[in-house]
């Protein structure tokens, strides 16, 4: 469908105003999906305060070994590249924590002496708040990746706009986000830290062969590295929000400022459209 | 017995390497013929696992006992899968600790810290 | 050597403010930026005379020779991590691919083989006795704890009595890998309902490697209310608190110029200092 469009909110540097930005577009838009893929320190929720409909355990699969029917014969240690499978004495011992959950292991076994079983990676929350469908991921504390958690919210893309709170950096939980997105905002802070950054998630972006924009947030009158980096590179700049004590402290309360300021509601609201614009000329 | 000590040098002078996973050598001691060799760690540049990769190696050398500064918990549990008595190292040369061994002056080695866990 | 590691759960609270101030401060001979998806540190510590560079390799990576490939679909069948791409011939996403070999073992062509993958770049910098490490990783890979390991790893051995690591945001790999063997973890956190709501998780993640914690609210005064919340979590969890910095439009300035607070002045650099002061007085008890 023309109207179905996937958009990430990303930024690289942490801090620079992702999730403030994504709730409130989401909040004014008239029908949408809100996706929070920040899965290891989700605060989506905490703006838009869904009503939960589900919650659903996530798994990751991971190797158990029948002692009795292991001869220790070293096919599986041996071929296990991240090397979470040793045989000592005869005895297979088996590090979770290590294994990637690839499922060789499983296949070369000559005994079937190994089994996969389902160990808790995370939840996945999904919500409404009015027309706004709000689905969440929360990793476990202690769980090394959460790529799997963000691969099974993005499988809840159904149709319609779909706005997508990203995680920050630009590593495998940002890739595994960009992937499915058909137009990524970038949000920039005007600070070096925040532009060293900025190039390298777009850098990410564009070879991933995804269209897209700068957002400037916190915007002051002096020099802003993010802007010249911008120009510098052809990416567009869709919108520069200026730093608003306001704005910082209704955010910091948990709250939208959509909600609080009818100026900020119809800022956005033209926001959304350009975004929208922006992403269907691409 | 075969000892074994994680090796900066392929040289009984040299010093311990500070790391277990990742030494460069491994000083492969035997106490009955009083002689040595030293052997190339493949775990050394290894992405992840490399505490358990390191172990499985000394493990298949038949190491009775690891002299060591440090120990990650995934590489003490393939060595205590083993029975390998685990020791403290003392900041001498390779020879002095081997010295150290047979006269029983090292202490076991009962700090062992978190492994690294996933890659 | 002691190792204090400064993190903060929440993206953007001020962790390489803090960890460059307390680096001239204390006179550190050692440090690591230890966020190898989004390093800054190198922006605020000076230049150094003396640098290398090398390259950093993840597990080898699938490759499928098109010469051989039939097409048969049984590499895309087995692989877990959506790295194959169909097609006439089929091709392996070197990003996504994670070197299980999973595939090379089904394709019954032989048409697969693993080759080398560089995952980053792993840089060494001195000056005088002080050295700084750092590295950056190649946009999209997923070998990022074990290059925090590595960026650790090089000042592992180094004559100094302390160490300071800044941090990256998040729970995952890379701050589960930074937390190993951490003296003090100094959470710098914000006030805001994210930012507290952060915090607890980053330090449920350092209780579980055993890492003691103590806590510092960053541009404290952009919401009062949060920052008091924060204070009574600590309290009820007793967790150390050290202290709160200001928000100070200066601290922008002389970062962007590559100057940490240490010698700055200003409510924020005053904080700092102080902050500085209780948090050594803490590492020397621990």
């Amino acid at each position: 469908m023309a109207d179905d469009l996937t958009i990430a909110v990303l930024s690289g540097k942490g801090g620079t105003g992702k999730t403030m930005v994504s709730v409130n577009l989401a909040a004014v838009a008239e029908s949408a999906t809100y996706i929070d893929c920040d899965v290891e320190e989700p605060n989506g929720h905490l703006f838009l305060k869904p009503e939960i409909f589900s919650e659903e355990t996530i798994t990751i699969g991971k190797p158990e070994v029948d002692n009795r029917l292991c001869d220790g014969c070293k096919i599986c240690s041996d071929a296990c590249a991240f090397k979470a499978l040793a045989v000592v004495k005869g005895k297979l011992l088996i590090f979770p924590e290590i294994c990637h959950s690839c499922g060789l292991c499983y296949q070369l076994c000559p005994q079937g002496a190994l089994t996969e079983v389902a160990q808790r990676l995370g939840v996945l929350r999904k919500g409404h708040r009015d027309e706004l469908v709000v689905l969440s991921g929360e990793l476990q504390i202690g769980e090394p990746s959460g790529v799997p958690l963000i691969k099974a919210l993005l499988e809840n893309i159904t149709g319609g706009i779909t706005i997508i709170d990203g995680p920050p950096g630009s590593g495998c939980l940002v890739h595994e986000t960009i992937s499915r997105a058909d137009f990524c905002l970038l949000v920039a802070e005007p600070t070096r830290f925040g532009e060293q950054n900025l190039a390298l998630v777009h850098e990410l972006v564009t070879l991933m062969g995804k269209p897209s924009a700068v957002l400037l947030n916190k915007t002051t009158g002096d020099d802003n590295p993010s802007r010249a980096y911008a120009e510098a590179h052809g990416l567009p700049i869709i919108a520069a929000l200026g730093w608003d004590e306001e704005l910082a402290r209704i955010t910091s309360a948990g709250a939208l400022i959509t909600e609080h300021s009818r100026q900020y509601h119809r800022y956005f609201f033209r926001l959304l459209d350009q975004i929208l614009e922006e992403a269907r000329h691409a | 017995m075969i000892i074994a000590v994680p090796a900066e040098n392929q040289s009984l002078d040299s010093a311990i390497c500070q790391s277990f996973g990742r030494a460069p050598f491994y000083c492969i001691y035997d106490t009955e013929s009083e002689s040595s060799r030293f052997i190339d760690n493949s775990a050394k540049e290894a992405s992840g696992g490399a505490g358990v990769e390191a172990a499985q190696l000394l493990v298949d050398e038949n190491v009775g006992a690891l002299i060591t500064f440090r120990l990650g918990e995934n590489a003490a549990r393939v060595l205590r899968a083993a029975n390998t008595t685990l020791l403290k190292a003392v900041n001498l040369s390779i020879a002095d600790n081997v010295a150290n061994f047979l006269e029983k002056k090292l202490v076991d080695l009962d700090e062992i810290h978190s492994g690294y866990h996933h890659g | 050597m002691r190792k204090l590691l400064i993190l903060s759960g929440k993206g953007g609270t001020g962790k390489t403010t803090v960890a460059s101030a307390f680096i001239a401060l204390s006179g550190a001979r050692a440090w690591a930026d230890c966020d190898v998806d989004a390093p800054n540190l190198h922006l605020v510590s000076g230049a150094f005379p003396e640098s290398s560079t090398k390259d950093y390799h993840d597990l080898p990576k699938a490759f499928i020779d098109p010469d051989r490939c039939t097409a048969c679909g049984l590499c895309y069948d087995v692989c877990r991590f959506d790295a194959i791409e169909p097609g006439e011939v089929y091709q392996v996403d070197p990003i996504a691919c994670e070197g299980c070999t999973f595939c090379r073992y089904v394709c019954p062509e032989g048409a697969i083989t693993m080759v080398e993958s560089k995952a980053g770049e792993i840089s060494l910098h001195r000056r005088g006795d002080q050295i700084f490490s750092t590295a950056t990783l190649k946009m999209g890979s997923g070998t990022t704890g074990k290059l925090v390991s590595a960026v650790k790893d090089q000042i592992k051995g180094a004559d100094a009595p302390l160490a300071i690591l800044d941090g990256s945001p998040g729970i995952g790999c890379p701050v589960i890998a930074s937390l190993t063997g951490a003296t003090l973890a100094l959470m710098v956190s914000e006030p805001s309902v994210s930012g507290l709501s952060d915090l607890k998780r980053v330090i449920a993640s350092a209780r579980q490697l055993d890492v003691p914690v103590a806590v510092v609210v960053n541009k404290a005064d952009i919401n009062e209310e949060q920052c008091a919340a924060i204070e009574r979590y600590c309290t009820d969890e007793q967790i150390p608190f050290l202290g709160t910095i200001p928000y100070d439009t200066a601290v922008v300035t002389h970062l962007n110029e590559g100057r940490s607070l240490a010698h700055a002045d200003g409510p924020a650099a005053v904080a700092v200092k102080a902050i500085w002061q209780r948090t050594a007085a803490l590492l020397e008890a621990l």
